[in-house]
């Protein structure tokens, strides 16, 4: 659905976005990650068809985005970041108004636009003018402009940036329904969404993609390098944590108290997975356990491995 | 066509939707409303040969609104577009540069045509009122008409450059407002040059909307005129054109 390759874009002497490469199969929902000024907006655009590249080429649906800009954009649905509306017409004049632009046939417009009022829950708004909605209104707004004519890929930037937990909520399960119908490009720096969303990540910091893969794969690329908690109540912390230490499979182990009980922070040695020992470990000493738990590597864990940032 | 047409419909809704539309129509009314009384006024004192239709075209109370009006008219036409930020959703549908300039154009050049209709009710009310013929010939109409047509085209187009130019709508207006006058009071050359010879008489005459509408309003029809409106106004949306193209490719 989507073929970039080597797209570079710059502003001046800027690189914003450096010579990337990446596909998109259909029915993909693909989560473009990165921090501020990554470069996520400034190819959204280009593959939307509105910023020309300085070189590079990119493909969507087989039409080249700038040399059959216009055939290509017929096969986007595009929600910008900022979601810009005309704020003097009403709801369902404008995504009338951007469904002919769009070309839907006039006899299939009060359908189309119908549906996409239901699907985005816009059908109490739709006759109010848009200058006067909330923010998860015009949201929803600008996504079912992006969605009105069915294209084949959605491109959208930032679609639960400023929205409630409640909105986001809403925005998220309406995009895991679209799933059926469109291929997706999402970006989002938020990293649980990616995780519930996305079949991939592009990961991407000052203009280059420092990885592209599943969710899934990502994790493990990092390792079995979770921790283990082990939380129980031990006469001598310090002689419990060194009789841990030599246990098989553990690294090394730090603690922290909490009232009477005990938090042992255990590191697992790559491979190990010492939790067994450690149930053992502690019925032999008869240690009263409140919780042994490992955690999962999170996304939030990858993305700060990749960009080599301090702190996400 | 209908991508066309549809942009059409959008521009002229956003300029009815605006309050801004309004206190033109007002005011414009208002005044071109005054110039009547001055016309009529005038009609009374002089016994010459002159029309209601050359008092009414030919004053300073119509050449005043006349030239502040397309500032008004055409600068949110692109500087708002880029303002919302709407610019993005807009280019990013299948449409063509040349549909959106085009709709845009002729979207504030309907608007400034749906001003003038009004003006007709003035001669209907004199013919009525006085039953005597407002203008000498029908020729008296369609020129002064046709001409008020032309010279929009052209200042619209201005109008549409400098709104192109800048994101400001402010500035927009000031950069349009500059140019009309200019191009208006070249026109007006030999009155700044009381010695000046034929040769720049003539030149001025070119450039004379005042002159263009003196004759056009007696029913004298001159080519030069229509030539020089035409095909300025295509030179100018060749600039429009070329700058929206540059400004959407920069950024």
């Amino acid at each position: 659905m989507i073929k970039v390759e080597q797209l570079t874009k710059c502003y001046g002497p800027v690189k914003a976005v450096d010579a990337i490469s990446f596909e998109v199969s259909k029915g993909e929902i693909v989560g473009f990650l990165g921090p501020n000024g990554a470069g996520k907006s400034t190819t959204m655009k280009m593959l939307a068809g509105f910023l020309p590249p300085t070189s590079g080429r990119a493909e969507v649906a087989g039409r080249d985005v700038f040399r059959e800009s216009l055939r290509a954009r017929e096969h986007i649905g595009y929600l910008p970041e900022n979601v810009p509306l005309y704020p003097d017409m009403r709801v369902q004049e404008y995504l009338r108004y951007r469904a002919a632009l769009k070309g839907v046939p006039g006899r299939r417009m009060n359908e189309r636009v119908g549906d996409v009022l239901d699907l985005c829950g816009l059908g109490d708004v739709a006759k109010k003018i848009i200058g006067r909605l909330s923010k998860g209104y015009r949201q929803r707004v600008g996504l079912a402009d992006a969605m009105v004519h069915e294209p084949d890929l959605l491109i959208l930037d930032e679609p639960t940036i400023g929205l409630d937990p409640n909105q986001i909520r809403l925005v998220r399960d309406l995009i895991r329904n679209l799933k059926r119908h469109h291929t997706i490009l999402l970006s989002t720096h938020i990293l649980p969404e990616v995780e519930m969303l996305c079949s991939r990540v592009i990961i991407i910091d000052k203009g280059r993609i420092e990885a592209l893969d599943s969710p899934q794969n990502l994790r493990a690329r990092l390792g079995e390098t979770g921790h283990i908690f082990l939380d129980a109540r031990v006469p001598d912390p310090k002689a419990a944590a060194a009789g841990l230490r030599r246990l098989t499979g553990v690294d090394s182990v730090s603690i922290r108290s909490d009232g009477a009980w005990t938090i042992f922070t255990i590191h697992a040695s790559p491979g190990a997975d010492p939790r067994e020992a450690l149930y053992g470990h502690a019925v032999a000493e008869k240690w009263p356990v409140r919780e042994l738990s490992r955690s999962a590597v999170s996304l939030e864990q990858v993305f700060a491995e990749v960009t080599h940032s301090e702190e996400v | 066509m209908r991508r066309f047409l549809t942009l059409l419909g959008r521009e002229l809704g956003g300029a009815f939707h605006q309050p801004l539309a309004y206190v033109v129509l007002f005011f414009f009314l208002l005044i071109t409303g005054f110039n009547f009384h001055a016309g009529v006024a005038l009609l009374n004192k002089s016994a010459g040969s002159t029309t209601m239709v050359e008092a009414f075209f030919n004053t300073v109370y119509f050449w005043f609104p006349f030239v502040l009006v397309f500032p008004l008219i055409t600068m949110r036409v692109f500087a708002e577009e880029v303002k919302l930020g709407t610019i993005e959703t807009l280019m990013t549908a299948p449409v063509r540069d040349g549909q959106v300039v085009f709709a845009k154009y002729f979207g504030a050049w309907i608007f400034y045509l749906i001003l003038w209709v009004p003006s007709l009710l003035y001669f209907y009310v004199f013919q009525v009122t006085t039953s005597l013929s407002a203008a000498g010939a029908v020729g008296s109409y369609l020129g002064a008409y046709s001409m008020l047509l032309l010279i929009g085209l052209l200042y619209t187009a201005i109008g549409c450059l400098a709104s192109v130019v800048t994101d400001n709508q402010i500035v927009a207006a000031v950069i349009a407002l500059a140019g009309i006058l200019a191009l208006f009071f070249l026109g007006l050359l030999t009155l700044f040059l009381p010695g000046a010879g034929p040769f720049v008489r003539e030149l001025t005459y070119y450039f004379s909307p005042i002159q263009h509408m003196m004759d056009f309003s007696r029913g004298i029809f001159d080519t030069r005129p229509v030539v020089f409106y035409l095909s300025s106004t295509v030179l100018v949306l060749f600039a429009v054109f070329q700058v929206f193209k540059y400004r959407r490719w920069k950024s």
